[in-house]
């Protein structure tokens, strides 16, 4: 569609003033939800990094995001705020390091398998937390006490404050999208496309597609690490359902729904499920029911997610054409 | 460990083990020759378990519960082939993945608004309550080995069927090139639904027999679920007789893991999967 790509405008500073702005005019509770979603969409983005761009298909993606929020609780003092230089590499290496034990395993296989493989994975380290009693147990721990960022004695930064913790998790979400932006351009991020298309092509050019992916997977661990630090701060509890399939479940439906293989539609996908969990759940306490009703909805009469809906809407007027989108 | 108690223990495995296969064997067969991811058939054991608890209640009577729940399960897995899962064939399998999450949701949901959250117990039938003496102070129930013989009984029927019958050459052809046996003027939408319907209700009776010796509760199907990938992992997919491998053998780590480490038998399962995963990626099976 060149008619399409010519008119295509870029609303991504709009969208930043919108997010910037949007704390003087939000009350506390809107400003809450907000966090949440730019939270859920480093999460979504993370994941798309292997589904949508790599075309690996991870089940088991609420491991990484989960360990790297027990971190944030592990590492910090029970009654003290937490140091950030310490904490936030922390819960990143962390989820990271867990990436690349579980990467080392699960990228043996394919397809189907590397779906089963992960899920099983991330069930163990769920296990892990709920059975043994490093993490609090099946009953989860509190972060007390939010980390600060201090040099000497002045506090430049401190989580306990809901307006610096919003302005903080904006920053790291730019920082997360530019990330990813210059990753995909950069030659990992082409030889991750080029596994996503023919990894046998790939593999008979002589590229180290193992090592590749491996890389992928484990920046993807790094940042749904920090994804997972920002959940800790903002609830100041883990449990671990943070870790469960439901939640790699939840973030894999985030990245369709908005339509994979683009950052932006990790974006909306995580705004239309947390949005979505919000209205249904003031509704009634089985909310799920009706996810899953709008999930059985989506995939049966629009694959492609919601970010293929104005295309597809713009086909339908124009008359045809983009209904494969 | 005196002997008696190894023989428990064996027997205990043994009768894990052929029940998993009997949820895993439909997984795997789904995939095998249907091609389809299913996420929700951890939901169908639990419907099936749900199944026993709510029709032996109303009815009295565990084969009442059998029958009906069998009829009931095969009609569900039939309707939602024809309603949903035949218009996937074709698409990815996220898709797939992502229809049967919903299906999750959904089967979670109608659980607790028809039955409710909380755990129930299935009484064992009359005629099977009884135990063996196996020596002065340890007995074996008998219903469990009644479980494992039925299990045995399954896998053999199956075979047979897959094996030696028209509907199963037609299914293996099915399997392997859907559109030749289509020219052939088979109508291979009602093979694929009956494979399906096959599925669903391996699932849901495991789940009834399950119900009398493990209780019914919130979840089940989703525990039962991740164990049966990690028995299709280690099997190969769309392998039945690596299903029967694998099962088995984690019948015995789980059952001897608590035995020796209780502690830590929940991850003994999961230790295995990663050894065989980096001995044979693709499982100790691979094929049909």
């Amino acid at each position: 569609m060149p008619l399409a790509a010519k008119k295509k405008r870029n609303y991504l500073p709009l969208v930043l003033l919108v997010l910037a702005l949007f704390p003087i005019f939000g009350s506390t509770y809107y400003n809450e939800l907000i966090a949440k979603i730019m939270i859920m969409t480093i999460f979504a983005m993370s994941l798309d990094l292997l589904v949508g761009f790599t075309g690996l298909v991870s089940f088991g993606h609420a491991a990484f995001f989960g360990v790297a929020a027990y971190s944030v609780v592990l590492l910090s003092p029970k009654y003290d705020p937490g140091n950030l230089w310490l904490v936030l590499p922390g819960a990143i290496l962390t989820g990271a390091a867990v990436a690349f034990v579980v990467g080392l395993f699960v990228l043996r296989t394919k397809g189907i398998y590397f779906i089963m493989v992960t899920l099983a994975f991330a069930q163990m380290i769920y296990f892990v937390f709920h059975d043994t009693p490093l993490g609090g147990g099946s009953d989860g721990a509190f972060l007390n006490v939010k980390p600060e960022l201090r040099i000497g004695e002045k506090v430049l930064l401190d989580l306990n404050e809901p307006m610096q913790f919003y302005y903080v998790v904006l920053a790291f979400l730019v920082v997360a999208y530019v990330f990813l932006r210059v990753l995909l351009r950069s030659p990992l991020g082409h030889a991750l496309a080029g596994i996503k298309s023919n990894e046998h092509r790939m593999l008979s050019l002589g590229f180290p597609v193992f090592l590749y992916k491996l890389a992928g997977f484990v920046t993807a661990g790094g940042l749904a690490g920090l994804a997972g630090f920002l959940s800790a701060c903002q609830f100041g509890f883990v449990t671990p359902e943070i870790l469960s399939w439901h939640q790699s479940g939840n973030v894999l439906l985030m990245v369709i729904l908005g339509g994979m293989g683009t950052l932006n539609g990790a974006a909306i996908g995580a705004f239309a499920f947390v949005v979505l969990q919000e209205v249904f759940g003031a509704l009634t306490k089985h909310w799920q029911l009706l996810m899953g009703a709008v999930i059985v909805t989506v995939v049966m009469v629009l694959p492609g997610g919601l970010s293929s809906l104005p295309r597809r809407l713009k086909g339908l007027l124009i008359g045809g054409g983009a209904r494969n989108g | 460990m005196d002997f008696s108690t190894f023989l428990i223990q064996l027997l205990n495995a043994l009768q894990y083990g052929l029940l998993l296969f009997l949820v895993a064997s439909g997984l795997t067969l789904i995939f095998g020759i249907m091609g389809i991811i299913n996420l929700a058939h951890g939901s169908f054991y639990m419907m099936g378990a749900y199944m026993a608890f709510s029709l032996t209640a109303l009815s009295g009577n565990l084969l009442v519960a059998v029958i009906v729940g069998i009829a009931l399960s095969a009609l569900i897995g039939f309707l939602l082939e024809w309603g949903l899962f035949s218009r996937l064939y074709k698409r990815d399998h996220l898709d797939q993945v992502l229809l049967t999450y919903g299906l999750i949701l959904i089967f979670e949901e109608l659980r607790s608004l028809i039955v409710g959250d909380d755990v129930h117990g299935v009484p064992i039938p009359e005629l099977l309550s009884a135990s063996i003496q196996l020596s002065e102070t340890l007995s074996y129930p008998v219903y469990r080995l009644f479980m494992s013989g039925v299990c045995i009984l399954l896998a053999a029927l199956m075979y047979w069927l897959i094996r030696y019958t028209r509907l199963g050459m037609m299914i293996r052809a099915g399997s392997s090139n859907r559109e030749m046996v289509q020219a052939l003027g088979i109508n291979i939408d009602l093979i694929y639904r009956i494979v399906f319907g096959l599925g669903v209700t391996l699932a849901a009776f495991a789940g009834i027999l399950a119900a009398p010796v493990s209780s019914v509760y919130p979840g089940m199907g989703n525990q039962v679920l991740i164990i049966c990938f990690v028995v299709v992992v280690i099997g190969g997919v769309g392998s039945v007789w690596g299903a029967l491998v694998a099962a088995l053998l984690i019948g015995l780590t789980d059952t001897f893991g608590k035995v020796i480490a209780p502690d830590y038998a929940g991850l003994a399962v999961y230790v295995l999967m990663a050894a065989v995963l980096l001995w044979r990626p693709e499982g100790i099976f691979r094929r049909i």
